[in-house]
This record gives C-alpha cells, sequence and structure tokens, in this order.
C-alpha cells in the first residue's frame, strides 16, 4: 500500500440518503471529524424516491393521534415482531426529527391554519404523513444535504464504493473504498463507521430501487462478523407499475390510496374488501358506502368518522392480494391490478397532490391518470431485515460499528408501514450519528490498519481484469434477479428456497469467473463485478432465513406453512458468518413491557 | 425492430462516436438502450443513472444534440431507421463516455449562504399559508440534473464559470430568498458571487428543465429585480454614500 491515498476520520458515513446524512449532522454536532462516503453523486441517493410522505404523530391534521397510537400501529403493522423499543423511541421522537427540518428549510404542505399538512397512508390510523405533494424523499435529502455542506462543510467523498470495512482485533478500523471516476482505491481510517446503505432491491428482477440497492451495508456487516436479523422480511410494495416492459416495477405512491385511489380487478370490484385480516377487521370500512363516506369526509379535511378503506391495509396485505387475483384470472390486460383516482378525485386535485405519479404515467406509459386507471403489480421494494442494532445507540454486534435506515433490522419487525421509513431515517440516523461519535470519542488512539489485510483486498478487486470476458457480469446480475424472483419471491415454498440454494452456489461460481473488459477509469462492468458478491451474501441470508422461519407473518409467507406460529412471533432469525459458512440461529426478542403492551391491546 | 444509437466513447484527452444496434420494445427509454449496450456489447460503457423515473436527475445527457435526462425519452420519439446520437453534457469535461464532471456545480452550492429562519412562534413552531410557500415549493422541485447548466450559453459557450452560478442556483437562491421564514440576505452574494447579472433571459434553460420549473420568469427575473432594487436603486445609492458603505 505504498501510493494509497488515505484519510483519517473520527466517524465515517457509509451512505449519503436520509440516515446517513442525518447521521453526519448528528456525529459533527457532537464534535467529532466525520466524511461520508456514497456510491452516487451527492443529493441522488434513494431517499429522493420517497413519494407518500414522513409518519410523525405530530395531531395536526387530526388532534386524536399521539406516539402512543403510532407505536401500536408500527407494532401490529410488524406482526409484533418488531423491537419495541425502537417502536417506541420512532413514535417518540419522530415528531421533533420532522420539525427540526423544518428549522433547516424544509417545506411541508400546510393546513389552513398554517401548520404541516398530514396525508393517510396504509396502517396508519390517522394521518400521519407529512409531505410535499409526491416527492417528500427530494424534500428531505436536499434539505439534510444543503444542512451537510453549507452549515457543517462535512468531507463528502462521491461515486466513491466501500468495497470492505477493516478491523483492528475485532473493532471497526475504517474502510477500503475504491473512486469509481478513476479506479484508484482511497483507505478511509476511522475509529467507528455508520453504515446507512439502503436495501437490496436490485437481488430481484422487478424492484423499485436503484443499481445502488446491492445489499452493501448488510454484506460488509456480515463479512465483519456482525449479525443480521429479519432478513426474511423482504416488502414487496403492492404497487408497482406493470407496463410497459421498461417501467416494470417503478413505484406507484401509496399516496394515490391516501388521497382515495381504489384497486379493482377485471370485473370492476372492489376486491380488498374480501381481504381484511383478522386483526384488523374491526377497524377498516366492510361496505363502499362507509369507504366512500371516510374519503369524502377527508377530501373535505374533516376528522373522518367513518372507518377506513381496506385499500389501505398495510402492504403485506395488499401485495398478497393483488398477487391473488392476478393468480386466480381476475388480473388487468398486462397482468396487475387496476389502481383508479380518475373516477374518484378531480383532475385538478391529481395533479396538484400526485404530480409526479402524473407526469411518469403520462410521459412513460401513455397513461393519463386524471382520465384512466393504472395497472399495478407488487414491485420489490425495501428490506426490514439488517444489521442488528442497540435500540439506543444503533450499535451493530461488532465494536465500532453503526447502522441506520434500511440497513438496520429490527424496526418494523416482519412489515413497514409506509412513512415509517423517512422517520426511520431521521430518528435513528440521528441516534447513529450520536452513538457513533461517542463511541470514537471513547477510544484511546488509532485503530491500526494492516498493510496485509489492505494488499490482500487490492488483489482480489482488481482479480477480475486478469480474467478476459469468460462470464459477463451483467448476465450473472439478470440470472441471480430471476431466480430471487422465481424461488424467493412473494409466496416461498421449502422447495423453491432450497433449489434458491443451490442455484446460488452455481451463481457463486459464474460470479467467480467474471472478467472485465477495459480499465478502471469509470467502469461499470467492474463496479457490477464487484457488487455481485454483496449480492450474493444477502440472497443467502434471505434464502436462508426463509427457510428458518417455517410459519406466514407480514412480508413472509411460506405456502406450506400458511398461518402465523405462536411461537415464531417470540423469536428473531439471526444470520451469523461461522468461517465461511453462514449460519441461521433463533433468538427470543425481548417481551413488549406491560405499560406498552397496555397500548397494543389498545387499554390506553 | 432495431435502432442504431452512436455513442460517444472516450475521455478527456480523445474520443468518436460509435454505431450501437440495439433491439427496441414497446415503451422503451433511451436509458434502456444504454443499459442494452452496456449487458451486450460493451460492458465499460460510462453512464450515471439512479431513479429510473425522472425524480433523482443522474442520466442528464445530450440526445440528438439537445440537453434531456435518458430516462424519461422515449425512443419511440425519434423518427424510425434514423441513428440517435448520444453525447455528454458539453458545458461539462468529460470524464468518460457519458459521464462528465460536473463537481463545479456543488462547489457553487457550497458557497451559498445558508438557510437561516425567523425564530419560531411561542410553541416553537412556524405558521406558514399555502399560499406563500407554493412559489418555493416549485423551485424545491429541482432534482439538480444539470440540464440548465448544460444549455446555459454564459457556461456552454462562454465558460464564465469563475463569475456565473448558472441556472440551477439562481433556483436554488430563488427558493432561499423567497422562504417566507429566512432572514439571510443574499443580494451582494447574488450580485457578486453568483453573477446574476450575466443571464440576459434567453429562457433557454427553462424549455430543458424536465420538472417544468419557470426558471426564468419566476426565479432569476424577480431576483434580477431585488438585486437592483437594492445596488441600483438612486435613493438607495445615496443612502449608502452617505453612510459611507459601498
Amino acid at each position: 500500500m505504498d501510493h494509497l491515498e488515505t484519510k483519517t476520520y473520527d466517524v465515517l458515513v457509509v451512505g449519503a440518503g436520509g440516515a446517513g446524512l442525518r447521521a453526519a449532522i448528528e456525529a459533527v454536532d457532537q464534535g467529532v471529524s466525520v466524511a461520508v462516503v456514497c456510491k452516487s453523486l451527492l443529493g441522488k441517493a434513494h431517499t429522493v424516491m420517497a413519494e407518500g410522505g414522513v409518519a410523525a404523530a405530530l395531531a395536526t391534521t387530526d388532534s386524536r393521534d399521539g406516539w402512543r397510537v403510532h407505536f401500536r400501529d408500527t407494532m401490529r403493522g410488524g406482526k409484533l415482531l418488531n423491537d419495541w423499543r425502537m417502536a417506541q423511541l420512532l413514535a417518540q421522537e419522530a415528531p421533533a426529527r420532522v420539525r427540526e427540518l423544518e428549522a433547516w428549510g424544509a417545506l411541508f404542505d400546510r393546513t389552513p391554519d398554517g401548520r404541516i399538512l398530514q396525508r393517510n397512508f396504509g396502517g396508519h390510523q390517522y394521518p400521519r404523513l407529512a409531505h410535499v405533494g409526491d416527492r417528500t424523499g427530494l424534500e428531505m435529502i436536499r434539505t439534510l444535504q444543503d444542512r451537510t455542506v453549507q452549515a457543517q462543510r462535512i468531507d463528502v467523498f462521491m461515486e466513491c464504493t466501500v468495497a470492505r470495512l477493516l478491523t483492528d482485533d475485532g473493532r471497526i478500523s475504517g474502510a477500503l473504498t475504491y473512486r469509481r471516476e478513476s479506479g484508484r482505491f482511497l483507505l478511509l481510517r476511522a475509529k467507528a463507521v455508520v453504515l446507512a446503505t439502503g436495501g437490496i432491491g436490485r437481488a430481484y428482477k422487478i424492484n423499485s430501487n436503484s443499481w445502488e440497492y446491492t445489499g452493501d451495508g448488510h454484506a460488509l456487516a456480515y463479512d465483519a462478523g456482525a449479525d443480521l436479523i429479519g432478513m426474511e422480511f423482504v416488502q414487496f410494495h403492492p404497487t408497482g407499475m406493470v407496463w410497459p416492459l421498461s417501467v416494470r416495477g417503478i413505484l406507484v405512491t401509496e399516496g394515490v390510496r391516501g388521497e382515495g385511489g381504489v384497486l379493482k380487478n377485471s370485473r370492476g370490484e372492489r376486491f380488498m374488501f374480501r381481504y381484511i385480516p383478522e386483526m384488523f377487521r374491526g377497524d377498516f370500512a366492510d361496505t363502499e358506502e362507509e369507504a366512500d363516506r371516510w374519503v369524502a369526509d377527508v377530501i373535505a379535511g374533516r376528522k373522518a368518522e367513518a372507518r377506513r378503506p381496506p385499500e389501505l391495509l398495510t402492504r403485506d396485505v395488499v401485495a398478497r392480494a393483488i398477487a391473488q387475483e392476478v393468480r386466480e384470472g381476475r388480473g388487468s390486460p398486462h397482468g396487475g391490478a387496476f389502481l383508479d383516482i380518475a373516477s374518484r378525485r378531480k383532475a385538478e386535485d391529481i395533479r396538484k397532490k400526485l404530480p409526479s405519479m402524473y407526469q411518469q404515467f403520462f410521459e412513460l406509459a401513455d397513461v393519463d391518470i386524471t382520465r384512466e386507471p393504472m395497472e399495478v403489480f407488487p414491485t420489490t421494494h425495501y428490506m426490514m431485515g439488517g444489521v442488528k442494532v442497540d435500540p439506543e445507540s444503533q450499535a451493530a454486534t461488532v465494536p465500532g460499528l453503526f447502522a441506520a435506515g434500511e440497513v438496520a433490522g429490527g424496526l418494523h419487525g416482519a412489515n413497514r408501514l409506509g412513512g415509517n421509513s423517512l422517520s426511520d431515517l431521521l430518528v435513528f440516523g440521528r441516534r447513529a450519528g450520536a452513538g457513533a461519535a461517542t463511541y470514537a470519542r471513547a477510544q484511546s488512539g488509532e485503530p491500526g490498519v494492516e498493510t496485509r489485510q489492505v494488499d490482500a483486498i487490492t488483489a482480489e478487486l482488481l482479480a477480475p481484469f486478469e480474467r478476459k470476458g469468460s462470464e459477463s457480469p451483467y448476465a450473472v446480475q439478470d440470472a441471480l434477479q430471476d431466480m430471487m424472483g422465481t424461488c424467493v419471491g412473494i409466496a416461498r415454498t421449502a422447495d423453491d428456497l432450497q433449489n434458491a440454494l443451490a442455484a446460488l452456489g452455481e451463481l457463486r461460481a459464474r460470479a467467480g469467473r467474471v472478467g472485465v473488459d477495459g480499465n478502471r477509469q469509470y467502469n461499470p462492468g467492474w463496479h457490477t463485478t464487484l457488487d455481485l458478491r454483496n449480492l450474493l451474501t444477502v440472497s443467502e441470508a434471505v434464502t436462508r432465513a426463509a427457510l428458518a422461519r417455517r410459519e406466514s407473518r407480514g412480508a413472509h409467507t411460506r405456502v406450506e406453512h400458511p398461518d402465523s406460529d405462536k411461537r415464531f412471533g417470540t423469536v428473531n432469525v439471526v444470520v451469523r458468518r461461522q468461517g465461511d459458512a453462514m449460519t441461521v440461529v433463533e433468538e427470543p426478542i425481548v417481551p413488549v413491557p406491560g405499560e406498552l403492551r397496555d397500548i397494543l391491546e389498545g387499554k390506553d | 425492430m432495431e435502432a442504431v444509437l452512436k455513442i460517444f466513447r472516450g475521455d478527456a484527452t480523445s474520443g468518436a462516436f460509435r454505431d450501437y444496434t440495439v433491439p427496441l420494445d414497446e415503451g422503451m427509454v433511451v436509458l434502456d438502450a444504454v443499459h442494452w449496450v452496456q449487458a451486450h456489447q460493451a460492458s465499460d460503457l460510462a453512464c450515471r443513472w439512479n431513479c429510473k423515473a425522472g425524480r433523482c436527475g443522474s442520466c442528464s445527457a445530450e440526445v440528438n444534440g439537445k440537453p434531456r435526462l435518458m430516462c424519461m425519452t422515449r425512443m419511440d420519439h425519434f423518427p424510425p431507421g434514423e441513428p440517435i446520437t448520444l453525447a455528454p453534457m458539453k458545458a461539462f469535461p468529460v470524464l468518460k463516455d457519458l459521464v462528465c464532471d460536473v463537481s463545479w456545480n456543488y462547489s457553487v452550492n457550497r458557497r451559498i449562504p445558508a438557510f437561516k429562519p425567523a425564530p419560531p412562534e411561542a410553541d416553537g413552531t412556524w405558521r406558514m399559508q399555502q399560499v406563500d410557500i407554493d412559489r418555493v415549493q416549485e423551485f424545491r422541485k429541482c432534482i439538480e440534473c444539470f440540464l440548465c447548466q448544460d444549455v446555459c450559453h454564459v457556461l456552454r459557450d462562454h465558460d464564465r464559470k469563475d463569475s456565473f452560478a448558472g441556472p440551477r442556483f439562481l433556483v436554488r437562491l430563488a427558493g432561499l430568498e423567497m422562504h417566507p421564514l429566512d432572514v439571510e440576505s443574499r443580494g451582494a452574494h447574488l450580485k457578486e458571487e453568483a453573477g446574476i447579472g450575466f443571464c440576459n433571459i434567453t429562457k433557454c434553460c427553462t424549455e430543458v428543465c424536465p420538472e417544468s420549473i419557470h426558471i426564468t420568469d419566476n426565479a432569476i427575473i424577480p431576483l434580477k429585480e431585488r438585486v437592483v432594487d437594492e445596488f441600483y436603486d438612486p435613493l438607495r445609492r445615496l443612502w449608502r454614500r452617505l453612510r459611507g458603505s459601498a
């Protein structure tokens, strides 16, 4: 490592989405030196794609809301498998985090009396999502970005990918990265690393995620010896675009349903009335008349007294319902369900509240959503599982490693509610930044970096250039995505999962034969090759965890075990590296304490 | 059905357009075609992209000479049988193929005086009316694709990056200046650092904005008026002279 460019910080944040930026801001505020490293340009992270809003019990739109209701909704949405303490912190701290964004320049849509307007969303009992039309994520990331670069002047290494985490005697000591532009390596030494790398959507063909979502943080943490939990819970968002092929999987915001949109099958039936689970039976309208009354109240800005339409059930339920309608022959022409807002709201309102959706369908699918229904089908969207963290500090099980946002596990249990990811980024991004800063300050001296370790890694990263052309990285990624969609999708069987494990072994062998053309300068073929390693690791983790959970719960459906099993309701499936082998164990979850249990049971 | 793409391949020192024949699918966009080339013909073809839905502003390029987002440009937008030319944005130094060095934009942004809010109301929050934030929300739709920067002749033809911030950052400054809570003054920054006087309102930026922001009419012209009021108004000028400040 003679000529290796090296920089040293107290805290290194990996990822510049909402969680990463919020973590960096907090760590700087606590007086430590901080760098952010991100795979794309600043401001392009997947947070910009978040549309519907950020869930926080501000109670500006419906005064009946409060943290207890938000806590209960989150836990019930997660099928009670959530880390209860994280769910509690989310519900309690989200309002302050949203108001803080406003103090940093964010401009949310307003109520008539000038406060932050909140929108209805699936699984939330009251209107709870602060939003900006359907581009809430953009507003959030721009606000955090400006705070980072203007108010705080944090060092940001753009278009720079972390290849491996480095450890010294079991503690984090930094990360080896490569600059995508030049292909040169950059060693970032740090006492603490905050992973904020997002999810794993690119393991599936039909997904709503960008190229960046290759499970980097999950795999980096796993390689470093950290525990992963809940990896069997992959969220399939009920409404992705289906046609034309070019746009298959692109997200259609839940805000369409929050604004009154309804789902219909090819017979024109509002089929969601047939899919209300027992747990939610009392909470949802059972007639169209009642559902319409709720919509009328919401549009008029009144407190809704009627129960909510079943289109606003949690995502796991709606996704399964759409898949079943299509499977049973009641699908739309291109194999989806109809999502209709045109017949429910005025064209002017639709363009005002859902401008990006209007533009997306108009330009990419020749569909005018103010006049005709959309066609939608579930798309891989979000990873509930991730790095096991301490709820207060977001510390992983490896000293010096922290994780926040989608890459962290626990908060969302078996299914995430829409809007909770954006509050997750803020609440736990801040906590991770504080946790990492506190940890870094307590370390005496710089952790060591072994030359031998670094040399071995750089040799491994450059190896694909020596293997000219025997496999294409794109072909291997494509085959992996096909296989995961087929074998580890919405409905899973033991046979399919076993086949997936066998296929993963073959794919791993193919990945080892991938050769790269060209040089190290901005070479997407090389980058894709290096990403394959992470995709294969997380795909195996999802598959093994899915095999271990022999029940159906939330986003995880096992065809031969269609019901939830009480025993599995008390355990996390933990994925852990032992030598070169991936092991899976069950660990009991900490039971919900009495006073919170009362809230869950509605005694509060 | 097939289409021929003529894609710029090269870097800062040299390069040429190369032909790639791509099969067409219904609804396909230019970015799909570029991905197909990567997967089948040139795995090291460099391009930026993220969301593939016009939301992140990464895949800016010049398609048949026009600055566009590749993910929002349909292949059937072009006459069949005619080749489609893809080049990197011309206003910025090319790094490789379709990727150029946009770091100058980030350095401009860094120099803009940060948002500074007025004190909150007694309950610690702020009241704002929707009508008062509508115009700022328009500016905040910007996805930083830098197509407006690319098309702006002050930057593209005259390369005045040393003295002009470009339409993107005038939009950003407008978003701060017209923010109902902001109390910072950016008049001097607009005049001196951002060089707002360089803009002569040809509206090319507005035409290419994928978010349909009325850059010239709603952002730049009102800012120009502010600068004129602050620095060229005869009464204010006299007042400044009397007070001994510039």
